[in-house]
């Protein structure tokens, strides 16, 4: 495998073989052995869970901040605040999940309307 | 009945009843939603639906298949397409360790395990985590295969509907789904932080990984997610041992 080629010169269902499916699933299975030395009540595996929980946190605030594609061309002070209300909208609703996910997503829409002008 | 002790479901029983719990879940419209703008990037990158699909069957992570099709339709170099691929699915590993002791027995094998371990991606790991300790032990492996079986055939619906409305899509709506992932994620990891762990290592997260990422240090999210479970972790033991 060379670097200099493009990655479609593998063909494409190759490629996604190597470059998709691989390097993605290894971490799986890398976490099959490593749950095989956790017990389920012990301390490591509640370490395992907030390092985990964390990271999830992580990904939230990468795709907020600088997410990709088309979602970056909404300025960053609406996506802020759609995240915003639609948190806020998930408390006041009794931690509906629902209505705090449709909330956000109308503040998005409003949002990228008023500020993209 | 508390958790536990209902007696063990059949192995088809347990699987219907993940399927059931993923269509209630607010993930499946999530999920559809998410799907159809990968569908829809897939197509525009000029690749073909059956290519779409295999690639949500086999890769089953949202950011991790954004990062193939981009990276692959722009013609980057495959080692660095394949470890940018393999940065985003670290996070996968300690989701996968945090799962599999609650729903393993002792009779389980270690094969018993690939399956749910391959369905485990945000959405299933957060439903799986909140819903399987409430079945028998001896179901969960089947309830999660149900459950990550139901997710994977909404996204590969979604990936359908997406390849063949690509062109008539408008940016907002691209945009909008896009959104669903970070707003859905956010709200069901704080419906699921009861206890003061979940609650610390969610708001840690949250806060530390753009801390990180701006200070350039090298392989940000693990760095931050090490270091918030790490602290919400101290805190929570702390809390328990003066209780």
């Amino acid at each position: 495998m060379t670097t200099t080629y493009g990655v479609l010169a593998l063909g494409p269902y190759m490629a996604l073989l190597l470059v998709g499916f691989l390097p993605n699933e290894v971490w799986r299975m890398l976490g099959i052995l490593v749950a095989r030395g956790l017990d389920e009540d012990s301390e490591l595996l509640v370490w395992v869970r907030a390092v985990a929980t964390a990271v999830l946190a992580g990904v939230i605030s990468q795709l907020v901040l600088t997410p990709p594609g088309p979602l970056a061309d909404i300025p960053l002070t609406a996506r802020l605040g759609a995240v915003t209300l639609g948190f806020i909208a998930f408390l006041i609703a009794r931690r509906s999940i629902f209505i705090g996910v449709l909330t956000g997503e109308i503040a998005l829409v409003i949002g990228a309307l008023v500020f993209s002008r | 009945m508390p958790a536990g002790t209902k007696p063990p479901m059949s192995y088809f029983a347990a699987f219907r009843e993940g399927m059931a719990v993923g269509i209630k879940s607010v993930f499946t419209y999530v999920i559809f939603g998410t799907f159809i703008g990968y569908g829809a990037l897939c197509h525009d990158l000029g690749f073909s639906l059956m290519w779409a699909w295999l690639s949500t069957v086999l890769v089953w992570a949202g950011p991790a298949q954004v990062i193939v099709v981009s990276t692959l339709g722009s013609g980057a170099a495959p080692l660095e397409a394949a470890i940018a691929v393999s940065l985003s699915g670290m996070r996968l590993l300690p989701m996968v360790a945090a799962l599999l002791p609650i729903i393993r027995t002792p009779a389980t094998r270690w094969y018993n395990l690939v399956m749910p371990a391959h369905f485990t991606a945000a959405s299933m790991w957060v439903e799986g985590l909140r819903a399987a300790p409430a079945l028998p032990r001896e179901n969960r492996i089947a309830f999660c295969n149900g459950l990550g079986t139901n997710m994977m055939l909404i996204a590969l619906a979604g990936t359908f509907a997406g390849f063949e409305l690509a062109a008539k899509l408008p940016a907002l709506f691209a945009a909008t789904v896009l959104f669903l992932t970070p707003m859905s994620f956010l709200v069901s990891l704080a419906r699921n932080s009861k206890e003061l762990l979940d609650k610390l290592a969610l708001v840690l997260g949250l806060v530390l990984t753009p801390v990180c990422v701006y200070l350039e240090l090298k392989l940000a999210l693990l760095v931050a997610g090490l270091a918030a479970g790490t602290i919400a972790y101290a805190a929570d033991r702390i809390a328990r041992a003066r209780r």
